[in-house]
C-alpha cells in the first residue's frame, strides 16, 4: 500500500512551500489512518454481525422519554441522511461529471451550501437536543454507556468540524472549493492510490473534520450506530405476516464440518 | 384448502378467582430480568377496569390491529409500510413507562445497615428504571378488585355509553376477572408491523415469536400489536413476548400459565384451520360477523377430507388426532361457549375465553331468586342485562346474541346438572331450550368440570424429525440470563453485546448434571439465572433466595457448581454463590 503512495506520491513533485507530503506525520495521517479506519469499520462489521447480532440494535430509550425524542429524533435522523447523501455526491462524484451536465461551479455550489447548512444545522439541532436529553433526563442517562458517549462525542465533534468549516469558509467570501482537494484525495485513497499532496492543499478545518470522520469510522462498528446498516427497506417488499419454518439447519448454529446431517430428497410439503 | 395446525387455548372466566399465580409464575419463568421489570407475558386485570397497560384498549390513541380500507382491503390502523417507515425515528404510538407503571423495588438495605437512630428506618421504594426514589402511584395491577374504581373505574375504555349499566357504586357493581397472554394470532399485527420482519408465526404450531438475533429495536411491533403483548426491553433494546412456553409444549407440556392456574380453567389444544380462508375471514365487512368467520375458519379434524388434506400439508398423523381430541375445538366450535377476545381488532385471535355466568347468578342472588333456577336464570340474563353488553364488548364487537346465547347454555348446563345432582329426574326441555341435547349438556359439563389434566392438555409432543425446525428457532426471551452476555453490560460493546446460549442447551445440561446424581440437586442455571421451566420440586435452585451471610464471607472464588451435585440447601462456607459477592 505504502509502496504504491510513494510512486502516486513521486509523480507529482510537492509544491514549493507546500509541508512535505512524504513526512511520516503526513504518510500517518492520510495513508495509514484512512486505511485502518476503512479496515476496521468493514472488518468489524462482518465481525460484530457475525458474533453478535444479539446485540445489534438501535437500543431505543422511547420508553423512557417521549417529548424530547419526538423533537430531537426526527430532526436529527433527517438532517443527517440529507447530509450523508450530501457527502456521497460531493466527495465521490468527480466535479468534470457535473461540468459534463452542464451544473455550473457557482449553482453547485449555492445549491450543496444551502441544503448542505439546512441539514447540517438541523442534525446539529436535533443532536444536540438529544445530548442534552441523555443528560438531562434520569433514565436516559443511566442507561447511557461508556460507549455510548465516546460515540457522541465523535459524532458530535465531526459533525461540528464540518458544519463550522463550511459556514466559516463561506463567511470569508471565499470558500474553499474542496472539490479540487478533499474529494479527490477521498478517491484517489478508495482507488488505493494515495495522492497525500490533495489533502494537505485542504484548509485545515477540513483536515481536522476529515480525521475525526475516520475516527468515528473505525468506532462505528462497536457502537449502536451499526443500526444504520439495518435500515428496513426489505419492510416495504415484503408481506406482512412472516411465516418460518422448516431451517434446513438444526439448532441454532450450522453443524460443524463433518457433522452435517444425511441429505434427504426435498419433502414435497406444500408450503 | 391449505390445513394449518394452531396450539390455541381457551379459558374459563367463570373459575378465575384472580390469584395472579399465573402472572407470577410466567413472571419467574420468563421475565425475571433486568430491562422487562414491567412486562407481563400473562396478565391478570380486573373487568371492568383499565386493563394493562392503561387503556390499551383505546385503539383510536394507539392504533394497534387491523382495518379495512375504503377499498375494503385489509390494511393495519397504524398506517401502511411507508407511513410506518416515515415515523420510525420516533414512534408516535408507543406507550411510555407511564402507561404501564414504572418499576420498583424496596431499599431493603436500610433496615439492617442504618445506624442507631430515633426513629425506625424505612426501606424507601426506588426506581428500577432510574434508580432514583419514586413515589408509588400506579402498577399493573392497581385497580385489582375494583380497587380505586370510583376514581379509575371511568377510564375504562368499554365502559363509554354504558355508564348507567356499568356502575361503580357500591351496591351496583359487578367485576370478574380476565387473564391474558398473546393472543397468538393467526393473522399477527405485530409481526406486520416490524420493519425487519424478526417477529414470526411457526408454521408447525402457530406460535408467534420474536426472533431476538433479528430484532433491531425498532419498537414498531409495540404499538402493532392492539393487545399490547409486545413488551421492549429497555435493556437489551429488543422487542419480547409471551412465548406460548414454546419449549414446553414442544415435548408436550401445558405452558406454565396452564400448568399452575389455580382455577384449572385454561385448556389447551390444537385446532386446524384453512390459511388460504384467514384473509378473506379477517376482511369481513362488518365488525360483528367477525366471530363467527374466525369460527369458519376452523377445520373440522373429524371430516374424512380435512384430515386428508391435511396429511398433503404436512401434518403428522398423530398431530390430527389430538385435533380431534382438542378441548379448544370442542368449546369453540362443537359446543360454542367460547368467544374470541376483541375480534374487531381483526387479527384473529387465539386465546378464546368462555364468558363467565356468575355476575348474573351473584345479581340474581342478591335479589333473593333461586339463582340456578332455569327460569329465573334465563330471565336474569335478559332482564338483568349487567353484564351482557359489556361482555359483548369484549368478546363479539358489540353483539349481544353470541354471548347471551353462551350465557343461555351455560345456565342450562347449570340448570340440568343441578337436577341429576340433587338425584331429581332430568328436564330434557332444558337443553331443547338452548338447542342442545341432554347427553351434549353432560359432555360440556364433564369437560368444564371434570376435565382432568389429560382432557384440559391435548398437546402432541414436537415431531423428532421436526426438530430440526423446531429447535430453538433462534427465539428465546429467556436466553439471555442475568450476568450472561445478554445482559447488563457484559459484553465488549456496552449492554446487550454477546451470543446468547440456546435454552435446549442450557436445560440439556442441567437434566443430564441431576440424572447423573446420586443425590438431590437443585435447577441451577448458569451463571446465576434461576431456571423453573424444568425445575421440578426437588431441590433448591441456585440463586432463588440471596446468599447469606455466611456465603458471602468466603473468598470470591469460582463458582463450584456441577462438581458438588450433592449439593442440597446447606451452602458450604466453600460456596459463593454464583461467585457474585452481594
Ligand atoms: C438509515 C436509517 C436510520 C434509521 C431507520 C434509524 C433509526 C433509529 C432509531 C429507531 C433510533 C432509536 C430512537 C429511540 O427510540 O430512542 C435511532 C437512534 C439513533 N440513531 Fe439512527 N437511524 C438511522 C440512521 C442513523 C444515522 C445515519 C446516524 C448517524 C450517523 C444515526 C444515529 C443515531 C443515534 C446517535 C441514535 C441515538 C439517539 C439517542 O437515543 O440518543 N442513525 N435511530
Ligand atoms: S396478541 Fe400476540 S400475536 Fe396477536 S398481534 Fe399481539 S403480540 Fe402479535
Ligand atoms: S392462576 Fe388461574 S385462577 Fe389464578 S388468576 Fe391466573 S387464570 Fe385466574
Amino acid at each position: 500500500m505504502t509502496a504504491v503512495a510513494f510512486s502516486a506520491g513521486a509523480a507529482n513533485p510537492p509544491a514549493a512551500g507546500g509541508p512535505d507530503p512524504d513526512s511520516a506525520l503526513n504518510i500517518l495521517l492520510w495513508i495509514v489512518v484512512p486505511y485502518v479506519a476503512i479496515t476496521v469499520f468493514v472488518v468489524g462489521h462482518y465481525w460484530r454481525y457475525r458474533y453478535d447480532k444479539f446485540g445489534w440494535t438501535t437500543r431505543s430509550s422511547q420508553l423512557y422519554e417521549r417529548p424530547l425524542l419526538r423533537l430531537g429524533s426526527p430532526l436529527f435522523h433527517f438532517g443527517i441522511l440529507l447530509v450523508a447523501l450530501g457527502h456521497v455526491g460531493g466527495l465521490l462524484v468527480p466535479a468534470s461529471w457535473t461540468d459534463a451536465v452542464g451544473i455550473s461551479e457557482g449553482a453547485y455550489h449555492a445549491v450543496a451550501f444551502g441544503l448542505g447548512t439546512v441539514a447540517g444545522l438541523a442534525a446539529v439541532a436535533g443532536a444536540a437536543i438529544l445530548v442534552y436529553r441523555r443528560r438531562t433526563v434520569g433514565p436516559v442517562f443511566s442507561a447511557t454507556t461508556r460507549n455510548d458517549k465516546a460515540m457522541y462525542a465523535l459524532l458530535v465533534a465531526t459533525m461540528l468540524l464540518g458544519l463550522g468549516t463550511t459556514v466559516l469558509g463561506n463567511l470569508t467570501g471565499h470558500p474553499h472549493d474542496y472539490r479540487e482537494t478533499v474529494s479527490p484525495w477521498l478517491r484517489s485513497v478508495l482507488m488505493l492510490q494515495p495522492d497525500t499532496e490533495l489533502i494537505l492543499a485542504a484548509p485545515i478545518g477540513f483536515r481536522l473534520h476529515v480525521l475525526a470522520a475516520w475516527a468515528l469510522f473505525a468506532f462505528w462498528p462497536f457502537t449502536r450506530l451499526v443500526h444504520v446498516f439495518s435500515a428496513p427497506l426489505g419492510y416495504l417488499t415484503r408481506p406482512y405476516v412472516v411465516y418460518r419454518s422448516r431451517d434446513e439447519q438444526l439448532g441454532t448454529r450450522p453443524p460443524r464440518r463433518g457433522w452435517e446431517r444425511p441429505r434427504r430428497p426435498r419433502q414435497q410439503v406444500g408450503r | 384448502m391449505r390445513v394449518m395446525a394452531q396450539l390455541a387455548m381457551v379459558m374459563n372466566l367463570d373459575k378465575c378467582i384472580g390469584c395472579h399465580t399465573c402472572s407470577v409464575t410466567c413472571k419467574q419463568t420468563w421475565t425475571n430480568r433486568s430491562g422487562v421489570e414491567y412486562a407481563w407475558f400473562n396478565n391478570v386485570e380486573t373487568r371492568p377496569g383499565q386493563g394493562y397497560p392503561r387503556r390499551y384498549e383505546d385503539q383510536e390513541r394507539w392504533r394497534g390491529g387491523w382495518v379495512l380500507n375504503r377499498r375494503g382491503r385489509l390494511v393495519p390502523r397504524g398506517g401502511g409500510r411507508l407511513h410506518r417507515l416515515s415515523t420510525i425515528f420516533s414512534n408516535p404510538r408507543m406507550p411510555a413507562i407511564e402507561d404501564y407503571y414504572e418499576p420498583w423495588t424496596y431499599d431493603y438495605e436500610t433496615l439492617t445497615n442504618a445506624p442507631l437512630q430515633e426513629h425506625t428506618p424505612v426501606a424507601r421504594p426506588k426506581s428500577l428504571i432510574s434508580g432514583e426514589d419514586v413515589k408509588i402511584s400506579w402498577s399493573a395491577n392497581w385497580d385489582d378488585d375494583l380497587g380505586g374504581a370510583p376514581e379509575h373505574g371511568a377510564a375504562d375504555v368499554l365502559r363509554r355509553g354504558l355508564e348507567d349499566r356499568v356502575r361503580f357504586e357500591f351496591e351496583q357493581t359487578f367485576m370478574f376477572y380476565l387473564p391474558r397472554i398473546c393472543e397468538h394470532c393467526l393473522n399477527p399485527s405485530c409481526a406486520a408491523a416490524c420493519p425487519s420482519g424478526a417477529i414470526y408465526k411457526r408454521s408447525e404450531d402457530g406460535i408467534v415469536l420474536v426472533d431476538q438475533d433479528r430484532c433491531r429495536g425498532w419498537r414498531m411491533c409495540v404499538s402493532g400489536c392492539p393487545y399490547k403483548k409486545v413488551y421492549f426491553n429497555h435493556r437489551t433494546g429488543k422487542a419480547e413476548k409471551c412465548t406460548f412456553c414454546f419449549p414446553r409444549v414442544e415435548v408436550g407440556l401445558p405452558t406454565v400459565c396452564s400448568e399452575t392456574c389455580v382455577g384449572r380453567l385454561r385448556y389447551l389444544g390444537l385446532l386446524l384451520y384453512d390459511a388460504d380462508a384467514v384473509l378473506a375471514a379477517a376482511s369481513t365487512p362488518e365488525e360483528r360477523d367477525l366471530y363467527e368467520a374466525q369460527r369458519r375458519v376452523f377445520l373440522d379434524p373429524n371430516d374424512p377430507a380435512v384430515a386428508a388434506a391435511a396429511e398433503r400439508s404436512g401434518i403428522p398423523h398423530d398431530w390430527v388426532q389430538a385435533a380431534r381430541r382438542s378441548p379448544a375445538y370442542a368449546l369453540i366450535n362443537t359446543f360454542k361457549v367460547a368467544l374470541p377476545l376483541h375480534p374487531e381488532y381483526r387479527t384473529m385471535p387465539m386465546v378464546w375465553y368462555i364468558p363467565p355466568l356468575s355476575p348474573v347468578v351473584d345479581a340474581l342472588r342478591d335479589t333473593g331468586h333461586d339463582a340456578e333456577g332455569r327460569a329465573n336464570l334465563f330471565a336474569a340474563i335478559e332482564a338483568l342485562r349487567i353484564p351482557v353488553e359489556y361482555l359483548a364488548r369484549l368478546f363479539t364487537a358489540g353483539d349481544p346474541a353470541p354471548v347471551d346465547a353462551v350465557l343461555r347454555r351455560l345456565a342450562a348446563m347449570r340448570s340440568y346438572m343441578r337436577d341429576l345432582n340433587l338425584g331429581r329426574d332430568a328436564d330434557e326441555s332444558i337443553p331443547a331450550a338452548v338447542g342442545m341435547t341432554g347427553e351434549e349438556i353432560y359432555d360440556l359439563y364433564r369437560l368444564l368440570a371434570l376435565a382432568k389434566y389429560d382432557e384440559r392438555y391435548v398437546i402432541p409432543a414436537a415431531h423428532a424429525e421436526q426438530a430440526q425446525a423446531l429447535e430453538e428457532l433462534a427465539t428465546g426471551c429467556s436466553l439471555d440470563y442475568d450476568g450472561g452476555p445478554g445482559m447488563g453490560g457484559s459484553g465488549p460493546f456496552g449492554e446487550s453485546s454477546g451470543g446468547p446460549e440456546p435454552v435446549a442447551v442450557e436445560n440439556f445440561r442441567m437434566l443430564r448434571d441431576r440424572q447423573r446424581a446420586d443425590t438431590l440437586t437443585a435447577a441451577t442455571g448458569r451463571r446465576g439465572r434461576v431456571n423453573l421451566l424444568n425445575w421440578d420440586g426437588r431441590g433448591r435452585p441456585d440463586g432463588l433466595f440471596p446468599p447469606s451471610a455466611h456465603d458471602t464471607a468466603a473468598p470470591g472464588g469460582a463458582p463450584s457448581r456441577t462438581d458438588t451435585p450433592g449439593r442440597t440447601d446447606i451452602p458450604g462456607p466453600d460456596h459463593t454463590e454464583n461467585g457474585r459477592a452481594t
